[in-house]
């Protein structure tokens, strides 16, 4: 296997970027992020990137995004239509072939436009769950109060996640909610939104984007000071339908952590994006995290999910913690799909 | 000046797609006022039902009948309704588990308030008067006894 590395991240999120479109969004954050390793567009061997038509409202929408990057002339490029952090698997699959030493890896997502509680309910099966039009909100619901009932997890232990989120992403300038002075009794007070969940156990929505640039071996020793070695990468997916799954858990979440090797040694930090305090628990549980590692110092995707790019943002947040030596060894988390149906784990570490 | 031509546009889909033997039957036991689910290998049934195990992927054939009552495994509490959804009014969104399956599926709660809401409840299925092989040809579920 070839070293590959984070060496560059840039990124930004607000409530709403409702005058700023995508590509306008993207210019800034691209060169930002090749910039601050003195790299341009010729310097790239593969370009890839994860968005959804679904928010845009446009068939290949990334196409227009790709403007941002400059694509002229010809680049070597793809996307999917998944987080970033998707995007960032397929660049490293494409740096392990050797053929290219860098890569330049980025989404982003606009979610504002509409409700997207809603809009998550189209990727719902379209025959038993989609046409009933099931909010996002409503299915974490259902879920919450199996856990709950099953004693999977207690109410004081998600208002606990909740105001971990709300005072970490208080240091964040890029997170959308926050609150230094939240408590758990705050929380236990609030009003439920889809009973048992209570407002902050919901993730606030955000518009935002990320870029990142990967390199390989000396190539990344050259750009970095202290590259984000990326020691195990993995992803893997559970069942769609609801009733097939034990709700209590995210056994793919599960399986990517051990593939990439998460509890081989202590970590540091632990960057999750989990759009709700019940699954920022079953992360926990199933990556195996100890309270030695900090997990969501930024408040993590509750603080703000950009969909299309929650999962991106922690594996650059993780890696930041690298780059400037605050950690030696960290978790990058995506998630996709309903109840963390698919996950993605990324493991880093410093020299 | 000479006249504007003018031509509709229809923003549309259209194509048909055939939703399968085993989707394809639950939709149509849906409009005969039945609820379906299929046995896998260990002998338990899935409901809704699945063209292929979740666990080994061996495709599933053997249709069951299942419910019209059942066990309110989860619920939660919508308000206000969701605009694209069946139900106009709040209403209870549960995980049922119908009386013959082993798993639950996501269906409407027709009650009046949260508090008439619990888990393990006994619940029972009321179908619209005119179905057209639609998961929304149940109109919800409602606590057993409550249509007698």
């Amino acid at each position: 296997m070839r070293d590959i590395a984070v060496v560059s991240v840039a990124q930004h999120q607000e409530k709403a970027l409702t005058h700023t479109t995508e590509v306008e969004l993207m210019v800034p954050l691209i060169n930002q992020a090749r910039g601050a390793v003195g790299l341009t567009q010729d310097d790239i061997g593969f370009t890839c990137s994860g968005s959804s038509d679904f928010l845009a409202g446009q068939a290949f929408s990334f196409v227009h995004t790709l403007d941002a990057v400059g694509a002229v002339p010809p680049i070597s490029e793809s996307h999917v239509e998944m987080d970033g952090a998707w995007a960032l698997y397929e660049a490293w699959v494409k740096l392990q072939i050797g053929a290219v030493d860098t890569a330049l890896v980025y989404s982003y997502g606009k979610s504002s436009p509409g409700s997207l509680r809603d809009v998550l309910s189209t990727q719902l099966d379209p025959y038993y769950l989609g046409p009933l039009w099931p909010d996002a909100f409503a299915m974490a619901g259902l879920q919450a109060r199996i856990m709950l009932e099953s004693g999977a997890v207690s109410e004081q232990r998600l208002a606990e996640i909740a105001v971990r989120s709300l005072n970490g992403a208080a240091e964040n300038p890029l997170a959308v909610r926050s609150s230094a002075a939240a408590t758990v009794d705050h929380v236990l007070a609030e009003a439920p939104i889809a009973d048992p969940l209570r407002p902050s156990d919901c993730a606030a929505s955000a518009d935002g984007g990320v870029a990142v640039v990967l390199a390989a071996g000396d190539r990344a020793r050259e750009l970095c000071d202290r590259p984000a070695w990326i020691k195990g990468i993995d992803h893997r997916i559970d069942p769609h339908q609801p009733g097939v799954r034990d709700l209590t858990r995210a056994p793919s979440a599960h399986k990517a952590a051990a593939q990439a090797g998460a509890g081989d040694d202590r970590l540091d930090a632990a960057e999750l994006a989990a759009p709700f305090t019940t699954q920022e628990h079953i992360l926990e549980v199933e990556l195996g995290l100890v309270p030695e590692t900090a997990v969501n110092a930024s408040g993590g995707a509750l603080a703000g999910h950009t969909m299309m790019a929650a999962g991106l943002m922690r594996i650059a947040d993780a890696a930041q913690q690298i780059h400037d030596g605050r950690a030696d060894r960290v978790l990058g988390h995506a998630a996709s799909g309903l109840y963390l149906q698919q996950n993605l784990v990324c493991v880093m570490e410093g020299e | 000046m000479a006249e504007r031509l003018r031509a509709d546009l229809v923003l549309e889909y259209p194509f048909t797609r055939t939703t399968g033997p085993v989707i394809g039957a639950f939709l149509t036991g849906l409009r005969e006022g039945i609820i379906l689910g299929i046995r896998r290998p260990d002998g338990t049934v899935l409901c809704p039902p699945t063209e292929y195990d979740p666990e080994s992927s061996e495709p599933l054939t053997e249709l069951v009948e299942v419910g019209p009552g059942g066990e309110l495994v989860s619920w939660t509490w919508v308000d206000p309704p969701r605009s694209q959804s069946p139900w106009d009014r709040p209403h209870g969104l549960g995980l049922i588990r119908l009386d013959g399956a082993a798993t639950p599926m996501v269906h409407g709660l027709l009650v009046s308030g949260p508090d008439e809401l619990a888990v393990g409840m006994r619940v029972t299925a009321r179908w619209r008067s005119e179905r057209e092989g639609h998961i929304a040809d149940l109109e919800g579920f409602v606590p057993e006894g409550a249509d007698q």
